[in-house]
């Protein structure tokens, strides 16, 4: 398992967190490259259904970020989102849908290390849980299951 | 709650006047302690301008057995001993790496629970609350509080009183009935560990201190270190003659006031070993 | 069939020395529908934007991704070429390969991995962007600026010169700010009161300036050339229509022990009061927290005594609703207090003050009337230390920034001090000195040769009193860290600059990024300083970070001038990037269900009811429908949506789920 790469997908939104990840650019500071990043315009646009999308492809770690509260661009969104993912964390764990998995965190325009530190953090613990099969598994076995029953 | 004390060398050697005073007023106030069993050196402040890893090991192996004998509670007297297990308990909860290690070195399981009183944090919980009516002998005296340089430092991990100016001494020694003065040196250097390889700057320090307190009318100074007790007390005579002159003012511990102030005798809170005559009582 | 065009960026070295580009642009060539992809040095400079705009004619381009820095910096300009090349600019993407993936990984394998995945992302993506056209939007030429220091001032001025509305809102009860509270200003040392002043007449009486003073933002909606903004007018409890400014209540009032917050509390004031003789407008204001009357229920002696009965003791505060089209930012900051510093004694010692209250003490109109006397017996001190950097550059004290103008005024200070008190001593502690900027050196150079101010490098670690005098430990790191001790009849501390208070909860209503320090965000450290990140709103002195005189009102014209090329437009067009209710043929006309729960998360108020009717006339079916010219596009309502009614433009469902299937999906 020494050379396993994990997978991770960042949704950030546009205003802060891909700002902060700018910065972290802009003052050249390292992170590990497992993580792309998708660009929403505020986390409140944020489908989570599309987490388990994201798992179900092969996914091995989600990051979800945006605006420190107060700080929405938007002025509510994070909230929203906050809200939103409160539910579907409890939903998804009771499923059985490792939420470990992901990561939920603010991270403004201001903080680049910030952004570089929830990064290593995430796939250092990613990389720690190992591969995500059995979602894939399941998802897969269910498709196949009901083919069969077609 | 099960409470332990960790003594160190001092309070077996040259502060055996802190140790009875400390053993006195819990007595009075019907606490008891347990004696950390098999407790070795601290490491003091020459461990870990060596070796951190030893720096380390000394304190992590008495706070391990301290909690392999269930002890909650573990009160260090000595400012330097608190310090180097307060800072051992801090490295070892930010880095578990670097617990793994130290666990390997000392062969025991540490894992970091025991809570760690210094003296006025073991006062304030559970003396202060039950003192106002032990006293019959108000402290009615003019006192310059010294913390030295380890009681309150360093902030960033202690979080425990104001760094500069801290105030924790001067509230215990009003509630006894004295008047703390403003003391600006509060937290300069006494010396501290130089006071066994070089006297001279022991010496000139320690004067400052004690002159600017007997400058400002104090009637004593009071500690709760016995590395700051020993500078100030036991080289009175090299400072009075490095300074030429002859300060007197007395140096006592918090908890002899304290052990005073409620009525124990001078014997009992150990003020016959000090070096300085102490006139109050 | 989609022809996509790519365009891999070099950027000099900065994405080539870790992501081997060559290899991005062959992989990224092989993949379906991509019609070209090549690589180029500098895709944003003249000859790379030919490059792509000829690609797109050459190769018949129905979609471009440049693949470069952050769209933050670059999106509009490559945008703007497919436009000038014939391609609808919603049809250009770009891939973030310089601050994403370059500047944040080391050279090797997974690098250049990322950035082709990075890339393959947004080819995908764009294959499933739409032409759209930019929505536009009335502005409403009125500029609000919020603060009336020496930025706020000359923001007005220069905005209402070019012949557009501004209104001024003023947290105090009068204009001027800091600015005039100052004796003396570097590096020429003229008097402050005299240059600034003049300017604040010219605020009260310019035809297309408005004033609101003892006034603070309640609220802001709305966005660029369209704000709404609610203002509070607090109550001064005065008529100033009928209030001639005489002055008579201010000497009969009873309650005269209120310590003078013009005066940095050296000074007392009543509690119907004008802060300053100069103040604009010059009509005084009544402390409520302080008032007799308001207290006790009883006094009302400035009543009785006011020539014209000004007096409103009843007055409400009043709301008002303004029509705003753009916000220039200019709450200035505020500065440390001796009480901040333990080691000089939490503020305990009369004679340790701070810079502003030196600067009362110097300025003729001060307590002292410009005489330097200590606060504690009003001695004229012998021995005057001056300590630089106090709270400034030191982490441990959360303030790790230089504030700026402390070493210029400190500098100032020493000077003035020897100015007025010919035989004392003055000494600076001092970090390094920073005087960069006009005249500024040799400004310094003047107190320490001419002056013969004492200037010694090193930090004070402790000041206290001993037998009247105050103690000064420092230290001299040029004679070999040697101990310094001065006996000191007063010292004063340039202490650190910081944010105002309320800075934060304006941020929060304007929408506006703020730094950990609260002090406002520029949308570019260098490019954009004085915009924000939300458009329309524009920042202008020291509420960014504490700076000097020349230094904001610099940026206060800058801003003016945004402001102004702002209101040169009717209309402006806004990025099409919103939210759409779909339409279907009759009887489905649209998915949506007419729930209405997008309404009540909407931040904006953008979503209105739709009624299709029959023939008949009567109404089958009502829908979400959203208002474009409201609409920011913050896509809350899409995630909401439980028909899936809703979409985002430039974000859709479909854009979104296509680029986390690439991410993951190997190809």
């Amino acid at each position: 398992m020494s050379d396993f790469e994990p997978k991770v997908v960042a949704f950030v939104c546009n205003w802060c967190t891909y700002a902060g990840a700018d910065l972290t650019g802009t003052s050249r500071i390292k992170y590990a490259s497992n993580v792309k990043i998708i660009r929403f315009p505020c986390t409140g646009r944020i489908d989570f259904m599309l987490l388990l999308k994201a798992f179900a492809n092969g996914a091995d770690g989600i990051i979800v970020s945006g605006c420190h509260p107060n700080d929405c661009h938007y002025t509510s969104g994070n909230f929203h989102a906050k809200r939103r993912w409160i539910m579907f964390k409890e939903l998804m764990d009771f499923m059985g849908v490792d939420m470990n998995r992901v990561t939920f965190s603010w991270v403004s325009a201001a903080e680049g290390a910030k952004w570089a530190d929830v990064v290593n953090t995430t796939v250092t613990k990613i990389r720690e849980l190992g591969p995500y099969v059995s979602y894939k598994e399941l998802v897969n076995k269910s498709v196949e299951e009901e083919v069969k029953n077609d | 709650m099960k409470t332990g004390i960790y003594p160190g060398c001092s309070l077996t050697g040259s502060a055996r006047d802190y140790n009875e005073s400390v053993f006195a007023i819990a007595e009075a106030f019907g606490l008891e302690f347990i004696q950390i069993p098999d407790w070795n050196c601290c490491g003091a402040t020459a461990a870990h301008n060596l070796n951190k890893e030893l720096s380390l090991a000394l304190p992590a192996r008495i706070l391990a057995i301290a909690e392999k004998n269930g002890l909650d509670e573990i009160i260090v007297p000595c400012a330097a001993c608190y310090s180097r297990l307060v800072v051992t308990q801090h490295e070892l909860k930010k880095d578990p790496e670097l617990k793994n290690r130290i666990c390997e070195v000392i062969e025991m399981d540490y894992r970091g629970t025991s809570v760690i009183l210094n003296v006025i944090e073991w006062i304030d919980k559970y003396i202060v609350p039950k003192l106002e009516e032990k006293i019959v002998k108000p402290f009615n005296y003019k006192v310059a509080c010294y913390y030295g340089c380890l009681l309150v430092r360093p902030n960033k991990i202690l979080n425990y009183d104001r760094v500069e100016d801290p105030q924790t001494l001067d509230v215990v020694m009003s509630k006894l009935g004295a008047t703390a003065i403003d003391y600006p040196y509060k937290t300069e250097c006494c010396g501290a560990g130089l006071s066994i390889s070089r006297t001279d700057i022991v010496s000139k320090l320690s004067g400052k201190i004690i002159e600017d307190a007997e400058h400002r009318g104090a009637d004593a100074i009071v500690v709760a270190c016995p590395m700051c007790h020993s500078n100030l007390d036991m080289r009175r005579p090299d400072i009075n003659k490095y300074w030429d002159t002859e300060f007197k003012i007395p140096v006592i511990f918090v908890t002899q006031a304290i052990g005073l102030a409620i009525g124990l005798s001078p014997q009992k809170v150990g003020l016959r070993r000090h070096f300085v005559e102490v006139k109050i009582s | 069939m989609a022809r996509i065009g790519v365009f891999i960026c070099h950027c000099g070295e900065n994405i080539s020395a870790t992501v081997d580009c060559g290899k991005v642009a062959e992989t990224i060539g092989k993949l379906k529908h991509v019609a070209y992809s090549t690589e180029y040095k500098y895709m944003c400079s003249d000859p790379g934007q030919t490059l792509i705009k000829d690609a797109i004619k050459e190769h018949k381009l129905t979609g471009v991704v440049v693949s470069a820095c952050s769209p933050r910096m670059h999106e509009p300009t490559f945008r703007k070429a497919c436009a000038e090349a014939g391609l609808n600019p919603f049809l250009c993407e770009m891939a973030n390969l310089r601050e994403h993936c370059s500047w944040v990984h080391e050279k090797n394998e997974l690098t250049t991995q990322k950035a082709i995945d990075i890339v393959r992302t947004q080819v995908e993506k764009v294959k499933l962007n739409s032409a759209l056209q930019p929505i536009k939007v009335p502005v409403t030429k009125t500029a609000m600026v919020i603060g009336g220091g020496i930025a706020g001032i000359q923001a007005a001025l220069d905005i209402a010169n070019t012949g557009h509305k501004v209104v001024m809102i003023e947290r105090s009860p009068s204009i001027g700010g800091h600015m005039s509270q100052l004796s003396e200003t570097f590096p020429t040392l003229d008097c402050s009161q005299c240059i600034l002043t003049p300017r604040m007449v010219e605020v009260a009486q310019h035809p297309n300036i408005t004033l609101y003073t003892y006034a603070e933002v309640e609220s802001v909606e709305g966005f660029i050339g369209n704000f709404k903004v609610k203002i509070r007018k607090k109550a001064k409890s005065l008529d100033e229509k009928i209030c001639t400014g005489c002055g008579l209540c201010t000497t009969k009032c009873p309650q005269k022990k209120i310590p003078n917050e013009f005066e940095q509390g050296m000074g007392m004031r009543p509690a119907i009061y004008v802060p300053f003789p100069q103040a604009v407008p010059n009509r005084p204001v009544i402390d409520k927290e302080h008032c007799t009357y308001y207290i006790k229920g009883k006094c009302k002696i400035c009543e009785v005594v006011c020539p014209t009965k000004a007096i409103r003791f009843d007055q409400p505060d009043e709301i008002l609703d303004l029509e705003i089209g753009a916000i220039v930012v200019a709450t200035g900051f505020d500065i440390k207090h001796a009480d901040f510093f333990p080691e000089y004694g939490y503020g305990k010692y009369k004679d340790i003050i701070d810079g502003l209250q030196f600067e009362r003490m110097a300025s003729a109109s001060g307590p002292t009337s410009g005489e330097i006397r200590r606060p504690s017996d009003g001695q004229v001190p012998k021995n005057i230390v001056f300590i630089a950097c106090a709270g400034s550059r030191d982490p441990a004290k959360g303030i790790a920034y230089c504030s700026k103008i402390c070493c210029m005024y400190t500098a100032k200070h020493a000077m003035l001090y020897k100015h007025k008190v010919h035989e004392g001593r003055a000494h600076v502690f001092y970090m390094d000195i920073r005087s960069g900027g006009k005249n500024y050196d040799e400004f310094v150079r003047r107190a320490i040769e001419e002056d013969h101010v004492n200037y010694i490098r090193g930090r004070v670690s402790t000041v206290f009193e001993r037998d009247g005098k105050l103690i000064v430990k420092g230290v001299d790191t040029l004679l070999g860290a040697q101990p310094v001790e001065i006996v000191a009849d007063m010292v004063v501390l340039a202490t650190a600059g910081v944010a105002n208070a309320g800075a934060e909860d304006l941020a929060q209503k304007l929408h506006v990024s703020y730094d950990q320090h609260k002090f406002f965000a520029e949308a570019h450290p260098k490019l954009k300083p004085v915009e924000t990140n939300t458009a329309g709103i524009f920042l202008a002195g020291a509420c960014q970070n504490p700076k000097d005189i020349p230094d904001a009102v610099s940026q206060a014209s800058g801003s003016a001038v945004k402001v102004a090329a702002l209101f040169s437009q009717d209309m402006l067009t806004r990025e099409p990037l919103v939210a759409v209710v779909n339409r279907y043929a009759p009887p489905m006309y649209s998915t949506c269900v007419g729930c209405f729960l997008c309404q009540s998360v909407c931040p904006y108020q953008a979503i209105e009811r739709e009624e299709f009717k029959n023939r008949e006339g009567k109404v089958v079916k009502t829908v979400a429908k959203i208002n474009e010219g409201l609409c920011q596009g913050c896509g809350t309502c899409v995630a909401l949506c439980r028909s899936k009614s809703i979409d985002l433009l430039g974000y859709s469902n479909n854009q979104v789920h296509a680029e986390v299937m690439a991410l993951l999906n190997e190809y």
